[in-house]
């Protein structure tokens, strides 16, 4: 047994959520470098100049990349060995949340209820928190900061066993060319393949924030990443959706058993903007 | 790329020259809104009410930037999505408004609208706000304060980055742009 306290959860999750605002991943910021090698469009490789350069303003100066801070989300892996101390779990984490926002210069962007009222609850929270108990005496917390113009451009779809492989590529193709500009391409594209309808939304979530240099496992589904990642670059869409082959930076699949008469296809599409980070305490 | 340099307000026969995908840079003075104030300025309109803010032959940005650290006008402040706005639109082009800054795709109404009236559509790049909040360098909130970030702000701005996305004659930037790079048909 380990003993952590509330408050190390509320100072990670708080330093997690600045740090993710304001710095992009090397893994990003080298992939957007090198596409502005190789982008033939001139708008496209003006727009990843501005990119690129936009992460360097915004880590020099530490002040958010996007103005949309996102709606905070946070995986949890608790190790079934850990004991947290000194206050409720949860609760350490919104305030984590609560912090970063508030002292951040961070948007708070949440509503407290999503249909009559709409009132912003001023402070970002509440985080979605997805926890899964894990062995050990360790607790992992990723800090997910989702910005909304891609996420409302991802989708879900029940397909069927006979829908195959072609139909998951259709599907995938499909949502993000109705994307277009939308997004803020180039962008990440999570997906989650199998599973149950929670299930495979949940997958490609967590997807989204894998690391670019990631690839599946089985050779089947890598195969099938970098053939996905070369079909939505021909889409043509490009940087910003004004044309280019920079439309996609990386396709990560998750994927789980499923039932014999479904497919549930789920994705989660990040923009460049792509914040997150982890910590291990 | 070539740009062309434009001080703010436009007018008509500005806004019908320029073509998608000309490369732009602004400077002057533009007003900020969002789904909220959107709502609201509409809601005035239809009742026959007097706008808390002059349109006619005004530029608008749709963003809700971040809170600004201190020395600096605002936080960071790149575009938000624009379809958002697309149901009020024609209403407040209908009462002049010359110009829109921000990302994404636009429904056909809203085209129509800017064909008629004389209207352009400025692209920002998406995410790129931190840079963006560079060529604001000033800013006051002029309506509806209890919206936080989604209060209508005036903003100075000098040297602001756009793109031509949709021009006068509904030529659209979105569509003639991937073209040219498609490669498969889905
Ligand atoms: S989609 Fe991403 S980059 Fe674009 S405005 Fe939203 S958070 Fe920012």
């Amino acid at each position: 047994m380990r003993n952590i306290q509330a408050n190390q959860i509320t100072k990670s999750i708080s330093e997690l959520f600045t740090q993710c605002s304001y710095i992009i991943g090397d893994d990003i910021k080298d992939s957007i470098d090198t596409a502005l090698k190789i982008e033939p469009s001139p708008i496209g490789r003006n727009t990843l100049l501005q990119i690129s350069q936009n992460y360097d303003i915004a880590a020099r100066e530490r002040i958010a990349i996007c103005q949309d801070t996102g709606m905070s989300v946070v995986f949890v892996e608790l190790g079934q060995d850990v004991h947290i101390e000194g206050g409720q779990f949860e609760e350490a984490i919104q305030q984590g949340v609560r912090e970063a926002y508030l002292h951040g210069y961070l948007r708070k962007s949440i509503v407290a209820e999503p249909l009559f009222e709409r009132v912003n609850t001023k402070d970002n929270t509440p985080a979605v928190i997805h926890t899964r108990i894990v062995p050990g005496d360790k607790l992992k917390l990723t800090a997910v900061a989702k910005g909304f113009g891609s996420e409302n451009m991802s989708a879900l779809k029940m397909l069927v066993p006979a829908d195959g492989i072609e139909g998951v590529k259709r599907f995938v193709l499909e949502t993000v060319e109705r994307a277009g500009p939308n997004p803020c391409p180039p962008i990440v594209v999570g997906l989650g393949i199998g599973g149950t309808f929670e299930q495979a939304a949940l997958m490609a979530k967590e997807a989204t924030a894998l690391p670019l240099s990631r690839s599946n496992e089985n050779p089947k589904y890598k195969q099938l990443e970098e053939e996905l990642l070369t079909r939505i670059n021909e889409l043509g869409v490009g940087p910003g959706g004004t044309g280019g082959l920079t439309t996609a930076l990386k396709v990560h699949i998750i994927y789980a058993p499923t039932h014999i008469a479904g497919l549930p296809v789920a994705v989660n599409i990040c923009c460049h903007a792509a914040r997150h980070a982890s910590q291990i305490l | 790329m070539e740009n062309i340099h434009l001080d703010l307000p436009l007018d008509e026969k500005t806004v019908r020259s320029l073509r998608a995908g000309d490369a732009v840079t602004l400077s002057g003075s533009i007003i900020t809104g969002r789904d909220a104030a959107h709502k609201r300025l509409v809601d005035l309109i239809d009742q026959g009410k007097e706008l808390p803010v002059d349109l006619n032959g005004q530029a608008i940005y749709y963003v809700g930037p971040a809170p600004a650290s201190p020395g600096h006008a605002v936080g960071s402040a790149g575009p938000t999505t624009s379809y958002r706005m697309d149901v009020y639109t024609p209403k407040l082009l209908d009462l002049g408004l010359r110009a829109m800054i921000g990302k994404g795709l636009r429904s056909k109404e809203v085209v129509e609208s800017m064909k008629k009236n004389g209207a352009v559509y400025f692209g920002a790049v998406g995410g790129a706000a931190a840079l963006i909040s560079r060529s604001i360098i000033a800013s006051e909130v002029i309506a509806y304060p209890d919206l936080g970030a989604e209060a209508i702000h005036r903003f100075t701005i000098k040297d602001f980055p756009v793109i031509v996305i949709i021009d006068s004659e509904g030529n659209n930037l979105y569509e003639s742009g991937p073209k040219l790079y498609k490669k498969t048909a889905l």
